[in-house]
């Protein structure tokens, strides 16, 4: 009763206020969307500001001039007007065109006719001056991309820039880390989800967890004052050096163990009991409903979960640069010294680092292929999930 | 019943000789799975004790002055007040040292552990000789006893817990006996408490717009896959952006020049805002994901509700959906703190400070924070350093890990209350 004589008044008031009441736009929520969508948005900005720092400094990389050293000298004095000079016969040669570099004069040649180069004197605002005998010719060049994705030697101090020793050092540790982590994990994966009760699950998935939310400088720590001496005793101290790639690998993979068994282990339980019950009511044991009918039902999951901790693998940094070496080196020994593309960026970056040098821009370009290489293995591994996921009802 | 029975044993006459190798089989690579669990647990295990094995044990110490000749009436140096420090300094130190200490400070000024310092930095000069493991410490103390006085006569042997009260007070110290972490710990909380105010907010926001406005068209999936594949670039990536936006391009803001602020001893914008909103970008995606989840969670049936007394969009969102969602939103809020705490990578790239030990004292300051305090001191060769760095190691571990579980205990907490 008491809400007839409430609700009556409000009626009458709907039919009068109809107009009031139609749906107004609202500057306030408007406004308010358009600020949500600016943060939903900042997100894309984030990812084109990397693309774009990276992509521009990676440039400068390939084309900032470098002094080559030619191994060769002047043989006879040269005066500030004079534009032949005799140099050493025996060097590496360089071409009509190119820019070379005495002492701090930079010349262009013009004609070479065996030893005598003629050039035009002080290029790129440097000013001609008298070099004396046995002043070094350098040859400017820049870093080519063939140089950069073939050459297998890097070293900044003589203008070597090949990425191959540090992407080999990379998959060097990632390989092991991978040997260890994905058989590993999956294994644990399968326990978890398969075999262990709900008692023993909810007391083993958290002390998993703490392992994955453990700071990877820890791990670093670990694989100094633990898994190098270790490898150390086992292999003897003469094969396995006190940096080294298999120490950093192998604790890596402790690192991304967890990753793997719980996103493992999470499409494992997504697959319905139906499909267990089912195997088991045709005679398959524990294991071969395990493994036989579950794994591959779950197996776009589990190599989702394979790409993404090989990508993390690449990525890990505070490791590798405790633990995997100082100093690029271009080895498939697991036992020597090898610095990754994370180690060097963050070995290089330690100190202070002028903005305006190769070594500034060289990390750039190093970061641009990490980027790369982590974004098309998460994008692959999000492909497979979106493309080979069973969906059961 | 029995003609049951025969059925069933004609149709596995080919099936049940295989059986015994089938459970065995079954059997191994139960063992199997079960040992790549220990596996784990054991690394994990290792992987503490490890620490710990560096973090405690004995070490033999030359005193220059036995501290034990400067106790005074039976109260121990560790615990005599301020007024009877000072006093031992002016005792034992030249006049010309103490006026000068004077001059740089006054000692009315200064505060106990200051004092407690220079008394044992000018006095006691203690100097740790040699450090053995809590592991050699517990099952070999004989020989170690014996090692002491054949090498170190002078030397005298005691169980030091890297990890004291001196410890977490003290500053940054190029001795790794005076050694501490509070700059560090200072810096952490510093970059830490940044990231978060910068993150948080957008993150939600993020969230919000993705679970609650956004239509699903074009430019928000593209929002949507790019915050899962910013989740997984690597952290180093980030501190290389931060190089080039916030310490390089913002210089003039995040070094402080553009208000005036700027710490005379702060140069190229490496502070403490450039390192806070490199952590925020970092954890951003992280918070927005977790966001998500949360936001996604709160039933449909409470909007509903809401949209039916005729409440707006933002109105639901703010007075419903938000609150109940708060509990997971706050739990992936502070998984982002642990992981912002514990990154050291884009620190470095952004260009940590080697050396502080001065605290710092806003957001212009340089800075250091503890996992970065972690990685200088494990690569520097002394020994010595480790078991300063494992110490480092232990009061960050239990700084994490309390964060975790207050998070864990937040969300079991709230996790059923919808239901």
């Amino acid at each position: 009763m008491v809400s007839q004589v409430n609700t009556r008044p409000y009626a009458n008031e709907t039919l009068t206020h109809r107009a009031a009441l139609r749906r107004r736009p609202k500057i306030s929520e408007t406004l308010i969307q358009g600020f949500l969508f600016l943060c939903g948005a900042l997100s894309i900005l984030v990812t084109v500001g990397i693309v774009y720092e990276l992509g521009k400094e990676s440039l400068l990389f390939f084309t900032r001039q470098q002094w080559e050293e030619t191994n060769r000298t002047l043989v006879e004095p040269m005066d500030a007007a004079q534009t032949t000079f005799k140099m050493t016969e025996t060097g590496m040669g360089f071409g009509i065109g190119d820019t070379i570099r005495l002492r701090r004069e930079a010349t262009e040649v013009i004609d070479i006719r065996g030893d005598v180069v003629t050039v035009e004197r002080a290029h790129q605002n440097t000013t001609a001056e008298a070099h004396t005998v046995g002043v070094e010719i350098e040859l400017s060049r820049q870093v080519t991309l063939a140089e950069f994705f073939t050459k297998t030697e890097w070293n900044p101090q003589i203008g070597k820039y090949g990425i191959w020793a540090l992407v080999n050092a990379t998959l060097m540790t990632s390989f092991t880390a991978i040997i260890v982590a994905l058989p590993l994990g999956l294994c644990v994966a399968i326990y978890l989800s398969e075999y262990a009760s709900t008692r023993v699950r909810s007391t083993l998935k958290p002390l998993l967890e703490v392992l994955a939310a453990v700071p990877t400088v820890v791990y670093g720590y670990f694989a100094l004052t633990f898994m190098t001496p270790l490898l150390r005793a086992i292999f003897g101290v003469n094969t396995v050096e006190i940096y080294n790639t298999a120490s950093a690998g192998i604790v890596i993979g402790v690192l991304i163990l967890p990753l793997v068994s719980s996103m493992a282990e999470d499409a494992l339980s997504a697959v319905p009991q139906s499909l267990r019950q089912a195997a088991y009511s045709l005679g398959a044991t524990r294991l071969e409903t395990a493994v036989k009918v579950v794994v591959p039902a779950a197996l776009s999951g589990i190599a989702a979960a394979f790409i993404v901790a090989i990508s993390r693998a690449i990525g890990e940094t505070m490791v590798v640069a405790i633990a995997a070496g100082a100093g690029p080196a271009f080895t498939f020994n697991p036992f020597k010294a090898a610095e990754t593309m994370t180690g060097h960026i963050v070995r290089i970056s330690g100190g202070d680092l002028s903005y305006d040098s190769m070594d500034y821009n060289s990390i750039f370009a190093i970061g641009l292929m990490l980027f790369f290489m982590t974004l098309g293995l998460n994008i692959l591994s999000q492909r497979i999930v979106k493309r080979f996921r069973e969906e059961y009802e | 019943m029995k003609a049951n029975k025969d059925a069933i044993h004609l149709d596995t006459s080919g099936f049940t000789p295989n059986l015994p190798r089938r459970h065995r089989v079954g059997k191994l690579w139960l063992v199997i799975f079960r040992f790549a669990t220990v596996v784990g647990l054991i690394a994990l295990a290792t992987l503490l004790l490890n620490v710990m094995n560096s973090a405690f044990g004995y070490v033999a110490v030359e005193n220059k002055v036995d501290p034990d000749t400067l106790a005074v009436n039976g109260v121990e140096l560790d615990d005599l007040p301020k007024a009877e420090l000072v006093r031992i300094l002016q005792e034992n130190v030249s006049a010309g040292l103490f006026r000068r200490l004077e001059n740089d400070e006054p000692f009315a000024e200064r505060s106990r552990l200051d004092v407690y310092n220079l008394v044992l930095e000018r006095v006691v000069e203690p100097r740790v000789v040699q450090q053995w493991s809590l592991q050699d410490s517990l099952f070999r103390r004989a020989q170690i006893e014996a090692e002491v006085a054949a090498n170190y006569p002078k030397a005298e042997l005691e169980f030091k817990s890297w990890l004291d009260k001196y410890f977490i007070l003290n500053p940054q110290s190029a001795r790794a006996e005076r050694a501490g972490v509070r700059t560090a710990i200072l810096g952490s909380l510093w970059t830490v408490g940044i990231a978060i105010v910068f993150a948080f907010p957008i993150g939600v926001g993020g969230a919000i717009y993705l679970e609650e406005y956004a239509a699903d068209n074009a430019i928000n999936r593209v929002i949507r896959t790019n915050i899962n594949n910013l989740a997984g670039v690597p952290s180093i990536i980030y501190g290389i952006l931060g190089l080039a936006i916030f310490v390089r391009a913002l210089e003039p803001l995040t070094s402080g020049t553009l208000l005036g602020l700027a710490d005379p001893t702060t140069a190229n914008g490496r502070t403490i805002l450039s390192a806070g909103l490199t952590l925020g970008l970092l954890i951003l995606p992280m918070i927005i994901i977790n966001a998500q989840e949360a936001i996604r969670a709160v039933p449909s049936s409470l909007r509903q509700a809401s949209y039916g007394l005729g409440a707006t969009r933002w109105q639901t969102v703010w007075h419903h959906v938000l609150p109940n969602a708060m509990p997971g939103v706050l739990t992936g809020a502070i998984f982002a703190i642990s992981r912002a705490m514990g990154e050291t990578a884009p620190l470095v790239v952004i260009g940590a400070s080697t050396f502080i030990n001065v605290d710092p004292n806003g957001p212009f300051a340089k800075f250091t924070t503890l996992p970065i305090q972690i990685y200088q001191w494990t690569s520097r060769p002394q020994d010595v350093f480790r078991n300063i760095a494992a110490a480092a190691i232990v009061v960050l571990v239990l700084l994490l890990l309390s964060l975790n579980a207050s998070a864990v205990i937040l969300r079991n907490r709230f996790s059923r209350r919808l239901d």
